[in-house]
Formats: structure tokens, C-alpha cells, sequence
């Protein structure tokens, strides 16, 4: 009988702890026996309990056609209704005269305005400070709009039109318009933009090349119809005032030279299929004060 | 306790390797078993097509230049969430996508609904310098896409591949899928797009992405992928599907 063979029948305790061993020997050395701890037992027999529980009442088990649903009735779109819930409930105090308020009343009405205001520049610095710039000072193609010059109108009516239908956006309602590529489309010669890009430059004090007066003319029968006989610009079009120095794409002679040539069609996305009425709403009381709103 | 005689499963191999089968065969029969029925576990909803060939093109690109390193596309339904970035993703909006975008570890923005946010114009130059537009982004520039013609060659093994893997591309898309990215890619003003809408829906976004009409390019082709992401449903029917859900 080989020692292995002996161990499956007798118990080898070791002397010194009282413990039983594993009957394994290495070089004199036995591997104590010892239970699993209590305590890792008792935690072990717990998480089995509590799964159980946890099984009965959230949603658990695959079966046919589905999972069983638990009877806690939990679902995430539950969850996200109660948390949303408890922040309209947090801004009911507002929210029911701010939803029938007109933009005058909200100007006139101190709460509802802080209301606006602080609602809005959240909304901005997570949709529009992308492209306007986290201060709405804009970048090339992106108006700045801390300015008092409004491409499309700065009324309240006209903010919120432009916030909600955007600027040639995928919907009916957008506005929209397109300057004619000049050069691009062969309208007008190379001198022909030279000599407008230079009249264009005289509205505005710019230094010219001096063939303003040939500017003048072509002006007149090309440009005046969208951006004004003084090129004051036409909100209506969205054509730009050219006499302030404020410039959307750049003031230098090749920038204008190219805006002329290729022509300018920028975009804005409608943001009425992205936000609700509210935020647009505070949105538009935000970027009325935000510039010199009209 | 007899029961807690594990030395007789543990000094008998093959009697261990019997039980761990049974044990391992349990969890995947729970985890595999309902995907069978992928039905069950997506709940169906309107509007979700297959890409079109030119925005499968950019979602090859999206893959291969790693982009879901840092951008996921899956916004959860919590509140804060659903705040930033729109409704939240349901399963049915990704069920085409192989592989799926899914994940939580953003360093940059989820792009789930980033369909339609930003301008043409805006996604170009925020591709060619990300600091141009966003002073504190970390995105590296991806300027080469604009001079590299995107890989319309393949996009038929592509389409092919997804069809045997459940995406129901027909036959005549197939056949289509060069021209009608070349067409998406060009736009109504300049080509006849009726074969792609007849094919992929009025939805469908079809024009000169990125500025350059001369070359179809790799801009154009991601760019067209994520103008459409997150597009596709119509949530007041999402919205009936979840009230049956409750």
C-alpha cells in the first residue's frame, strides 16, 4: 500500500496546528487543509439569495419572444422620464408663463428673462459654440455674433425664425438665397471684379487700386438689387451690408476677389427638429441681448 | 457535508472537465439562444435603411482611420445625455452597422446624431484643422481625405459581404452601388439622382460634400456617412414602440 492510497482513508493531521491536511508531501513540507472562511461562505450564500431577489424583480431572463420584465416594472425609458420629470418639475415655476410669455413680456419680466438668459447659454455652448465660437465671436464663414450687424434680421421674430428654419437647410421654410458666381459662371470679366472688388473696398474706407468708379456702375446693374444702391445690404436676402467693415469671409482684396468670383452660400442647420420651443425660445432671448439685438 | 466534497471533482479531471463543460454550455445558451431570434431583442422601427454605397464608403473610412477610438455612437437614455446630444440610440438604428459604434469612453463627442448638426462647409474645414473651429479640440487633421478619391471599386465585395451577413441589400443596389455613389456624390443640380432615391429613399442627401466637385474624394464620402447618422428614424413612431415597452 503506497502512502497516496493510505491518505484517501486515514485523516493526516498536522501536529502543530490540528488541522487536517491535504496528505500531499513536498520535500517534508504538507499542505494544511484549512475550510473556506466563514465569513466568505456566508457573503457567497448571500449574492446567491440576493440574485434571486434581483431575478424576480428587474428584467433578467431571455425567454421566448422577450425577457421576463421583472415584477419591479423598471425600464431605462422609466428611469429617463422620472429624472427628466424631476427638472421640469424643478423649472414649472417658470416654465408655464414662460411657454405662453411673447418675447416682450419675457424682456420686461426679470425672472423669466434670468430664465432665458442662463437657459440659453447652456443650449449655445453645446449646439451653436461650435461654429460661432464659445462667445459667439464667429469665425471665417460663422458670423460673430456679438456685433450689431444681423445677416438675416436681429428683431426677436427674426431670430427665432432663423433658429428654428435655419439658413439653406433641408426644410420648406429655411431661409434661403444664392449669390450668382460671377467669375465661376462667366457674368462678369476678371477686370469687371476687380474694378467691383474695389468699389466694395471704397464703402467700407478701404485702401482700392482706384477703378472704384467702374466698380460704381457694375454695382449698380449687378450687386444693388440684393445689397442695396448705397450696399447697405438687404436683410431679406441675407446680403450683408458692405459699408461696415465688418466682414464674414474677410475684408482683404483676394478674399472679396474670391467671395465675388466663386460666390458665398453659407448653411445653417434648422434647429427645430433638434431642440424644443423652450431652448429655442431662450436661445433666441440669449442671442438678442447677446448683440445688439433689433 | 457530503456535498462539499469538491476534492472528488477536483482529483478526477475528466469528471472536472465534464462539469466545467455543463457550466460553460449554461451561459452561453443564456447569452447565445435569444440572439437567434435577433427580432425579439430589436424593437422594429421606421425609417432605418441600409447605408447608401457612399456612406458605407465612409463608414469603411470612419473604421479604418480609428475614429471610434475617441467618438462613440450611442447616446444612453440618461437625462443628461439625451439633453446634449437628441433622443436616445435605439437598437434598430445601428442593426445595419457591422461592426456597431457602439460605447461610453468619448474623448471626443458621441456622434450617434451628429447627422445634420453641423454644416458641409463646417465638417470640411473641421476636418482639415479641428482648431480652426474648436480652439481646445485634440482631434487630430485629417486633410489628406480631401485629395484621396474615395474606394468606389470595392464597395459592390462590401455590399455583398453585409448582404450574407443580413443587410438587406438587393440585387439592383448591388449592381448600382458605384454609380449611385458617384451620383450621391455629385447632387441633384448636376446629375440625375432618381435611381439612388428610388433605391434608398427621398431622404437621402445627395450633393458635393466637400467642396470639390472635380473628384469624388474620401471627404466626401465621410462626410456623407455622418450627415446621415442618427437621421434615419421617425420618432413619433419610436415613440409608439416605446409606449408598447412600458
Amino acid at each position: 500500500m503506497t502512502d497516496k492510497q493510505k491518505n484517501e482513508h486515514e485523516k493526516d493531521i498536522d501536529h502543530v496546528t490540528g488541522v487536517e491536511t491535504t496528505g500531499h508531501e513536498w520535500d517534508g513540507l504538507k499542505e494544511l487543509n484549512n475550510p473556506l472562511p466563514r465569513w466568505w461562505v456566508w457573503v457567497f450564500i448571500v449574492c446567491i439569495v440576493w440574485s434571486i431577489w434581483y431575478f424576480v424583480i428587474y428584467p433578467a431572463w431571455p425567454v421566448p419572444g422577450g425577457a421576463t420584465e421583472g415584477t419591479g416594472g423598471y425600464t431605462q425609458y422609466k428611469e429617463l422620464a422620472e429624472s427628466q420629470a424631476e427638472i421640469t418639475a424643478r423649472q414649472e415655476a417658470y416654465l408655464e408663463r414662460f411657454e405662453d410669455a411673447s418675447f416682450q413680456d419675457i424682456l420686461k419680466d426679470p425672472e423669466l428673462y434670468a430664465f432665458a438668459s442662463a437657459g440659453g447659454a447652456a443650449a449655445f455652448k453645446d449646439n451653436c459654440a461650435t461654429c460661432h465660437g464659445t462667445g459667439g465671436a464667429g469665425a471665417k464663414g460663422y458670423p460673430n455674433l456679438n456685433d450689431d450687424d444681423w445677416l438675416w434680421g436681429g428683431t426677436l421674430e427674426d431670430i427665432h425664425q432663423t433658429l428654428e428654419y435655419g439658413v439653406r437647410a433641408n426644410n420648406l421654410d429655411t431661409r434661403i438665397s444664392q449669390m450668382p458666381a460671377f467669375g465661376k459662371d462667366g457674368l462678369l470679366k476678371r477686370e469687371e471684379i476687380n474694378a467691383v472688388v474695389d468699389y466694395v473696398l471704397s464703402l467700407s474706407g478701404g485702401k482700392t487700386d482706384g477703378h472704384e468708379a467702374q466698380g460704381a456702375e457694375i454695382f449698380k446693374m449687378q450687386c444693388a438689387s440684393c445689397h442695396g444702391a448705397d450696399g447697405k445690404g438687404l436683410q431679406e436676402f441675407g446680403a450683408p451690408n458692405l459699408t461696415d467693415k465688418i466682414w464674414l469671409y474677410g475684408g482683404d482684396r483676394q478674399t472679396i476677389f474670391e467671395t465675388v468670383y466663386y460666390a458665398r452660400a453659407g448653411m445653417m442647420p434648422a434647429w427645430g427638429t433638434r431642440l424644443d420651443e423652450n431652448t429655442i425660445k431662450q436661445l433666441t432671448i440669449y442671442l438678442h441681448e447677446l448683440g445688439g439685438g433689433e | 457535508m457530503s456535498w462539499m466534497n469538491h476534492d472528488k471533482l477536483e482529483k478526477n479531471s475528466i469528471l472536472l472537465l465534464g462539469f466545467i463543460i455543463v457550466t460553460v454550455l449554461i451561459g452561453g445558451i443564456v447569452e447565445i439562444v435569444p440572439l437567434f431570434r435577433m427580432e425579439t431583442v430589436i424593437e422594429p422601427v421606421e425609417g432605418v435603411r441600409p447605408y447608401t454605397p457612399l456612406e458605407l464608403a465612409g463608414s469603411n473610412i470612419y473604421i479604418r482611420e480609428g475614429c471610434y477610438n475617441c467618438h462613440s455612437q450611442q447616446v444612453r437614455p440618461l437625462r443628461d445625455e439625451v439633453v446634449r446630444y437628441g433622443h436616445y440610440s435605439l437598437a434598430a438604428e445601428s442593426m445595419y452597422d457591422h461592426p456597431f459604434q457602439w460605447g461610453s469612453k468619448r474623448t471626443g463627442p458621441d456622434l450617434a446624431r451628429v447627422g445634420g448638426k453641423y454644416s458641409d462647409d463646417w465638417h470640411v474645414a473641421h476636418m482639415k484643422e479641428p482648431r480652426d473651429l474648436v480652439p481646445e479640440s485634440i482631434m487630430p487633421s485629417y486633410e489628406f481625405m480631401l485629395h484621396r478619391g474615395a474606394d468606389l471599386g470595392s464597395l459592390k465585395q462590401h455590399m455583398k459581404a453585409l448582404k450574407t451577413v443580413g443587410v438587406p441589400y438587393t440585387d439592383e443596389m448591388i449592381e448600382w452601388a458605384e454609380k449611385d455613389a458617384a451620383v450621391q456624390a455629385t447632387g441633384e443640380a448636376r446629375t440625375d439622382t432618381g435611381g439612388l432615391v428610388e433605391r434608398y429613399g427621398e431622404n437621402v442627401n445627395a450633393r458635393d460634400f466637400d467642396g470639390q466637385p472635380h473628384m469624388i474624394s474620401e471627404m466626401d464620402a465621410l462626410i456623407a456617412y455622418l450627415q446621415v447618422l442618427g437621421t434615419m428614424v421617425d420618432f413619433e413612431a419610436a415613440s409608439a414602440v416605446e409606449g408598447g415597452a412600458q
